[in-house]
């Protein structure tokens, strides 16, 4: 058998016994929109969680972003004054903070895929919850228990459906906020550390080991030798090219 | 005929389709029991472009069960896997 239909009898599965449960079948329309509520606060508050962890990214994109810039500053401070080792240890800490931003925007782009997805799918879900309380008041006041079997059943089977998609697309998106969050959490702390600011901090540590383990050592070489040749190009006075080392603290 | 796709929500589909989709969906339930992700993932595409293109998107309010259910189009296998297995589908 293909997976189209055994898909919907797994769905059709649970909701009859939710049917199954209620006495009065019209008890269960009271109940389930009980669900359909609960289930659409349960999306908003999904969405705003998203939302929130979308936005960290985003400041910890422009943080990192900020500090490969002074990084960068640096390391021509160095190859100015000569100091090889240092503007080499500079674009090794650049290249880890690069490579942390390429994971950090790829994050970012899975969060906003899910946030979207969500807010279709929370529209989605309040128009057919909407539907669902007018068809509720009808089937009540018109049919007997009896008659009101079939309408319900439908109805019923209808939102139970969309519910479960909904809440599949909630769990989704809480697995990939819960991934994202222990590496933003990670970051943060490098962050605060400071190490990924001043190439003149302590080096060494574990921050030093995970920064090396992030460094593209390869591209460090050529961007070496290109700093090299750009300031090259200019007259041999280290001092009045990098203004000294003022800015070294 | 009314499918649903994951994610997506439901869409109305031409009966005459269904002999095509079902193929396709054939040849993803296969892709599923060997374990092939690679054309697990090909043929998810196939047969997601395939329903959207045959079909119209049902309207918000509409309150009916789906015919036929399939995967997201970003689904992984192992989602697929867990989906059919006892859990179910409607969480709780």
């Amino acid at each position: 058998m293909g997976l189209m239909k055994r898909f919907s009898d797994v769905m059709k599965a649970k909701t009859s016994k939710l049917l199954d449960k209620a006495e009065d079948p019209r008890e269960t329309l009271d109940y389930s929109y009980e669900k359909q509520l609960e289930m659409v606060q349960k999306v908003r508050r999904g969405l705003a969680d998203v939302a929130t962890s979308r936005k960290r990214l985003e400041l910890q994109q422009a943080q990192l972003k900020a500090s490969g810039d002074k990084l960068e500053g640096q390391a021509r401070q160095a190859v100015a004054a000569g100091k090889e080792d240092l503007a080499r240890e500079a674009l090794n800490r650049r290249a880890g903070i690069q490579s942390q931003l390429d994971g950090i925007d790829a994050q970012r782009a899975q969060l906003q895929a899910e946030e979207d997805k969500l807010t279709v799918a929370l529209q989605r879900l309040q128009a057919k919850v909407e539907a669902f309380r007018t068809k509720k008041e009808t089937i009540k006041a018109t049919y007997t228990a009896a008659e009101a079997q079939t309408k319900i059943g439908e109805a019923v089977s209808g939102i139970s459906e969309e519910m479960g998609d909904v809440g599949l697309a909630i769990q989704r998106a809480e697995d990939k906020t819960a991934t994202m969050q222990a590496r933003a959490g990670a970051v943060d702390e490098l962050l605060a550390s400071g190490a990924l600011e001043d190439v003149t901090a302590e080096p060494g540590g574990d921050i030093q080991a995970q920064l090396d383990a992030l460094s593209a050592g390869s591209s460090v070489d050529a961007e070496l030798a290109k700093m090299k040749a750009e300031l090259g190009s200019g007259p041999p006075a280290p001092k009045e090219i990098g203004g000294g080392g003022e800015e070294s603290k | 005929m009314i499918v649903r796709i994951l994610g997506e929500g439901q869409i109305e589909v031409p009966a005459d389709s269904l002999h095509e989709l079902n193929e396709l969906d054939e040849a993803l339930a296969h892709a599923v029991e060997k374990g092939d992700e690679t054309g697990f993932r090909s043929c998810l595409a196939d047969l997601v472009n395939r329903v959207r293109e045959v079909g119209e998107p049902v309207a918000a309010d509409h309150l009916g069960p789906s015919e036929y259910i399939i995967p997201g189009a970003d689904a992984e296998l192992d989602d697929v896997r867990s989906l059919l297995s006892e859990e179910g589908l409607i969480p709780g």
